[in-house]
């Protein structure tokens, strides 16, 4: 492998790939307690036996901001709406793209995608409204 | 259990000074302590000390021997990392070492280098307390995390970015005679709600400025201070620690900081007192909803009842509850791995009587540091009481 290479993150690339190709899923203990991967333990309750389930189509922005003073990786990207989304077992931070950010209000229904960012071309999460 | 005392404190300037090192700036923090203390630096069996950067702002890892030699000590030093409530953490380190007999004497303290990164790589640098795959790949900066929790806690229990502006203009007030603040300077209501967005609903002056500085202090066992006669006349009554998971999205509330209310309960019960006994505070208002986060925690407001508790002058200079005398992170600035003990050293002065702000409490007798790391993940609390 070489240092340019970029090495994947095992467990988190992959959930996004499923993102991508409309297969999201989260991870779900015998509890019933949904967490994000990569995991070997419920956080909420230390069960070691998870489960890959599909995440719900759509979810509910719970929150949201307008992000104006951005890191070098976001430079060109801002100003961009970052949102937090909550989709019954799990909640997922992403970004609202393509949409007026005066537009953007906590209860609206939202999908979620991959794309890329402006600035360095890496993966991202988006919500998209439904 | 043996009692902990405050032998001494040092805290430099705290502001623009990309060219200074970290060594530097916690060597002036350091010296400044042991001549408050009055305590021979060979007597020091450990340092614990806080940063958080390090590596992104100087290159530099490994920095608990650097900051001992800068210190002028021979004694072993391990560096504290909970994000900004780092130096507290070490703190905390060094309580239970004394209570527990294993030590008498001991130094604290910490320093961070910022303002050399300039505004977008301070950013860069800060967000990585977030939890970068889920958070900070999406875009999530540190200003942008408090601005989700800011408009979350104005959905759940109302609140306005009038009451915001209102903290950021009482801790500029508190800050206009402190020589060692960022920013000397009065700023308006208006001022604040016109400043440039950060992160809506935050602007400007809801943010804590990007800050170089350094903080020490010198702890000492109750009987080390009596066998020497030293005069510490300030007790660590109570010492608390929370924990949450680390990307906001995973916690059950977005509005409410449980780690800081574990940490709160922890040193109360140890100091065998509650929010009502407090005479005043220092906490953690790297942005202004989180000085409301940080009075409901700490029981001096119930929960969705803090956010206008500066609009009605209460935490203010004089008020009831005052709170940040110091002019807080935002006015006095926000050197992260320094912050913490910086704290515990205003909350010293302001009850020892010798703070630019001692007259506004004259009978204070009893103040707590609230530190808090990330989006809470990390949250720290002591009491501090005088001593007969």
């Amino acid at each position: 492998m070489s240092d340019s290479e970029e090495v994947r993150n095992e467990g988190f690339d992959d959930a996004l790939d499923a993102v991508a190709e409309g297969e999201g899923y989260y991870l779900e203990c015998s509890n019933g307690h949904g967490s994000l991967p990569p995991r070997r333990v419920c956080p909420d309750c230390g069960d070691t036996e998870l489960a890959e389930q599909r995440l719900p189509a759509s979810g509910e922005i719970d929150t949201y901001t307008v992000t104006h003073v951005a890191t070098p990786n976001f430079a060109d990207d801002a100003p961009y709406v970052v949102a937090i989304a909550d989709f019954g077992p799990v909640r997922l931070t992403g970004q609202l793209r393509d949409v007026d950010p005066e537009a953007v209000e906590t209860g609206q229904v939202v999908g979620v995608d991959v794309e890329t960012t402006e600035t360095t071309g890496e993966r991202l999460l988006v919500f998209e409204r439904r | 259990m043996p009692g902990v005392r405050v032998a001494g404190v040092g805290v430099t300037a705290f502001g623009n000074a990309p060219e200074r090192t970290g060594r530097d700036l916690f060597g002036e923090a350091s010296a400044e302590a042991f001549s408050d203390a009055g305590v021979d630096r060979a007597d020091v069996e450990s340092l614990y000390y806080g940063n958080f950067m390090g590596e992104l702002a100087e290159h530099q890892g490994h920095q608990g021997p650097l900051m001992a030699e800068a210190a002028g000590i021979r004694a072993p030093a391990t560096r504290y990392e909970t994000a900004c409530a780092s130096s507290s953490a070490g703190v905390r380190q060094a309580v239970k070492d004394i209570r527990n007999g294993e030590a008498d004497v001991l130094l604290v303290g910490g320093a961070e280098r910022m303002t050399n990164l300039g505004t977008q790589g301070a950013t860069e640098a800060l967000a990585i307390a977030a939890d970068d795959l889920w958070e900070v790949r999406q875009g999530m900066t540190f200003p942008g995390a408090y601005a989700l929790m800011a408009r979350a806690y104005f959905e759940q229990f109302g609140g306005s970015r009038e009451d915001l502006a209102e903290i950021a203009v009482k801790n500029h007030e508190h800050a206009l005679d402190n020589e060692q603040a960022q920013y000397n300077s009065e700023i308006t209501v208006e001022q604040a709600l016109d400043a440039p967005m950060v992160s809506e609903p935050l602007g400007l002056y809801d943010s804590c400025p990007i800050s170089d500085g350094a903080a020490a202090a010198v702890l000492v066992s109750e009987e080390y201070a009596a066998d020497r006669g030293i005069d510490a006349p300030v007790a660590i009554t109570g010492t608390g620690q929370g924990g949450d998971q680390l990307a906001l999205h995973d916690r059950e509330h977005l509005a409410t900081s449980p780690a800081a209310d574990e940490a709160a309960a922890e040193a109360y019960e140890e100091a065998g007192i509650s929010g009502v006994d407090v005479d005043l505070a220092e906490v953690h208002d790297c942005f202004t909803i989180a000085e409301v986060l940080a009075i409901e925690s700490l029981g001096l407001y119930e929960t969705g009842e803090g956010i206008d508790a500066a609009t009605r002058g209460e935490t203010a200079a004089g008020g009831e509850n005052p709170v940040n005398l110091s002019g807080g992170l935002k006015a006095k600035g926000h050197p992260v791995g320094a912050t913490g003990v910086g704290q515990i050293a205003d909350v010293v002065k302001l009850l020892r009587g010798d703070h630019v702000n001692s007259d506004a409490v004259p009978d204070a007798d009893v103040g707590v540091a609230h530190n808090a790391g990330g989006t809470v993940a990390s949250a720290v609390v002591h009491v501090m009481e005088v001593q007969e």
